[in-house]
């Protein structure tokens, strides 16, 4: 499958006036063409960075790039000039910001917002550009797009600013498109029309997304992969079916547990005890270890390595280790389990689980 | 919005009502007269002039002739200058005191704004710290400092400069520096905090990431965000500009309206210092309207909020 982008071991410090904040600590994806990733985790794991460092929109005063490479067109981002990074921002790679509310300028005509990259890096006339943003806010679902061309980001709902947004982002037919918690600000019958119109939309110019997320229930609708973010690591990634039905790492069966279900009869949500981890100090070993009931001995001494599960599925846990003993996950998990063929619990034709 | 402006105006004619009435009672309850200087008159004449001006008359019977001459625009005639109208005067005096004014405001904001976009934009350089002590010097140095040491270096010293009073426009140069420097500082201080804020929103963000250059981001998406707010300081400056020409015309012997006000000051002249009390008050109420009005319509939230309604 061909490469869209490829973030190999990459390592980036900020350094605050507490110190030196270490905030990804070794990070390795791919994005294939054509394909949606979704990168999960709870707020603070590193997710904005991550992606914001393949934008190069991080403060270039206090951040450092300690180690790691970000290929992407046979280039690596972190090498090439800040001129020609701008000539790649909005054009090849674009992106969604969290909150709609706040990412339009507030004091120019939206027209001019989303006619503004295909000035610059399509180099159309100003009345092509104007003709294209008018069909790229039909596109996005804005009704009497020429109508509204003239008008300001506050004469416009959240949901339709982050349609406004969307249309921004996809204007030059960008090959990544990374869309950082595009719908955690909206409410959620706004945030499930804005997942359908992205994903409506994905088909329609054959982009690769990388979506971030800390709500797992957004991801088993937009996304193909799912990658597990924990203190600055990935710690697992697999196919949505593998990280929903077959998940290894105690972390992703934190979050699987404490997500909310329709036919879960109690009304207590699950919540993973103890909190993320302290970046200025990072812990040793698998950083979650001190959170989880399921950590061994050498969980608090050594890094665990990625382990293979599948061709598709790798996760950092001591417990895939042959020597490792034999654990049961949570219930709710072996439950998940037991539906999918391949995992030690399946149920399918055998039946019972050993 | 038409609405919005009248119930604005009610409120300036309440506000200048109650200025006029509280400077009439402390000009009343201050002691002196406007012949107090005049020694050579016998009690008699001074008697025949204390009636003729209805100085003998109650306090409120005072009060209430004042007032309603000053609704008909009345504001009397001087006591030091023989039969001149106040209002001819204030006119007359007006002319010095626009040009200074209107010369340090422009010049004063055009600056200060350049110096603080530089500051902004090249935060934590030499550049910024250099135009912060320029903002803080202009802050806290009082505007006749510099009135006299301009007038020391480019007057007495190298002599390119009138020392003083009016010889037309060059005449104007110096005191209008001396007064700039207010403006320069508060619109510096302001548009650097402005535009360090502008700069981390998340709409920069987005413009960066949509491949804007520094520049782009700095002026096309920035600026006007920044600038807008500006016009709300545009109120507090007149202000210190009004105060400031007080002493700075005084310096530089300049013939407008501050210069006059300190003159019927120290010469009692009643009427006088009503009338250009009532000038000034006139005139920062009115810029406080302008500046509401003007932010209304360069801001396009307000603008259409406004409208819808
Ligand atoms: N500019 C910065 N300076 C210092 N620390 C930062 C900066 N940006 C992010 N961080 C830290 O990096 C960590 C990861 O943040 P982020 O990627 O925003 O998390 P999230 O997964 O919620 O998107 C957090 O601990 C955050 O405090
Ligand atoms: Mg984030």
């Amino acid at each position: 499958m061909e490469k869209v982008i490829e973030v190999k071991n990459l390592e980036l410090s900020f350094h605050t006036f507490a110190g030196e904040v270490k905030a990804i600590r070794g990070v390795n994806f791919e994005v294939n063409k054509g394909e949606t990733l979704a990168i999960v985790g709870e707020s603070g794991s590193g997710k904005s960075v991550t992606t914001k460092s393949i934008m190069r929109l991080l403060p270039e005063s206090s951040t450092e790039f300690k180690n790691g490479e970000i290929l992407f067109g046979g280039k690596d981002l972190l090498k090439i000039s800040e001129k020609e990074m701008q000539k790649v921002r909005g054009k090849d790679i674009s992106m969604i910001f969290q909150d709609p509310m706040t990412s339009l300028n507030p004091t120019m005509p939206i027209g001019r917002q989303i006619m503004e990259p295909l000035l610059k890096h399509q180099k159309l006339s100003k009345a092509d550009a104007r003709k294209k943003s008018i069909e790229l806010l039909g596109l996005v679902g804005m009704p009497k797009p020429e109508l509204r061309m003239k008008q300001y980001p506050h004469q416009f709902s959240g949901g339709q600013r982050q349609r406004i947004v969307i249309a921004v982002a996809l204007a030059c037919n960008p090959k990544l498109l990374i869309a950082d918690e595009p719908t955690t600000a909206l409410d959620v019958t706004i945030q499930g029309q804005i997942l359908e119109l992205m994903k409506d939309l994905q088909q329609k110019i054959d982009t690769s997304i990388i979506f971030i997320t800390h709500d797992l229930g957004v991801v088993a609708n937009v996304a193909d992969r799912v990658a597990v973010m924990y203190g600055g690591q990935i710690v697992e990634v697999g196919t949505v079916d593998e990280i929903f039905y077959n998940p290894q790492h105690p972390y992703t069966w934190g979050l699987l547990s404490s997500m909310p279900s329709l036919d879960a009869a109690e009304d207590k949500l699950y919540a993973i005890p103890g909190t993320p981890p302290d970046l200025l100090a990072p812990p040793k070993g698998d950083a979650f270890a001190l959170r989880s009931e399921y950590a061994l001995k050498i969980d608090l001494e050594q890094t665990p390595p990625m382990f293979k599960v599948s061709d598709t599925h790798y996760a950092a846990t001591w417990l895939l280790h042959p020597d490792a003993p034999q654990v049961d996950p949570p219930v709710g998990i072996v439950e998940r389990m037991k539906t999918f063929p391949g995992s030690r619990y399946y149920t399918g034709n055998a039946g019972g689980a050993n | 919005m038409t609405k919005y402006i009248t119930k604005r105006v009610v409120y300036m004619f309440l506000s200048l009502f109650l200025i006029a009435s509280f400077t009439f009672i402390l000009m009343k309850l201050l002691p002196g007269s406007p012949l107090a200087s005049a020694a050579k008159l016998s009690v008699e004449q001074r008697e025949v002039v204390y009636e003729k001006y209805g100085l003998n008359d109650p306090i409120p019977v005072q009060y209430v002739r004042y007032m309603g001459n000053l609704v008909q625009g009345d504001f009397g005639t001087s006591f030091q200058y023989k039969n001149v109208d106040v209002s001819y005067l204030i006119v007359k005096k007006l002319k010095y005191s626009a040009i200074l004014g209107a010369q340090a405001i422009f010049v004063g904001t055009i600056i200060g704004i350049i110096l603080g976009m530089i500051a902004a934009l090249k935060q934590n350089t030499i550049w910024d710290y250099g135009s912060t002590i320029v903002a803080i010097l202009g802050i806290s140095i009082p505007s006749f400092v510099f009135a006299a040491l301009l007038q020391y270096v480019f007057a007495v010293h190298w002599q390119i400069l009138p020392v003083g009073l009016w010889d037309g426009w060059t005449s104007s140069i110096l005191p209008s520096i001396a007064l700039a420097m207010g403006p320069i500082a508060i619109a510096a201080r302001f548009i650097r905090t402005e535009m360090i804020e502008v700069l981390s929103s998340d709409y920069i963000m987005l413009a960066k990431a949509k491949g804007a250059n520094w520049f782009e981001i700095a002026f096309k998406h920035a600026f006007r965000n920044a600038l807008i707010p500006l016009v709300t300081v545009l109120g507090p400056v007149a202000a210190g500009l009004l105060t400031g020409s007080l002493v700075v015309e005084q310096i530089f012997a300049i013939p407008g309206i501050g210069e006059q006000f300190v003159k019927s000051i120290n010469s009692n002249d009643f009427s006088v210092i009503m009338g250009t009390t009532m000038f000034f008050s006139v005139f920062l109420i009115v810029i406080i309207l302008i500046v509401d009005i003007l932010y209304g319509i360069i801001d396009p939230r307000i603008r259409l909020a406004g409208g819808d309604k």
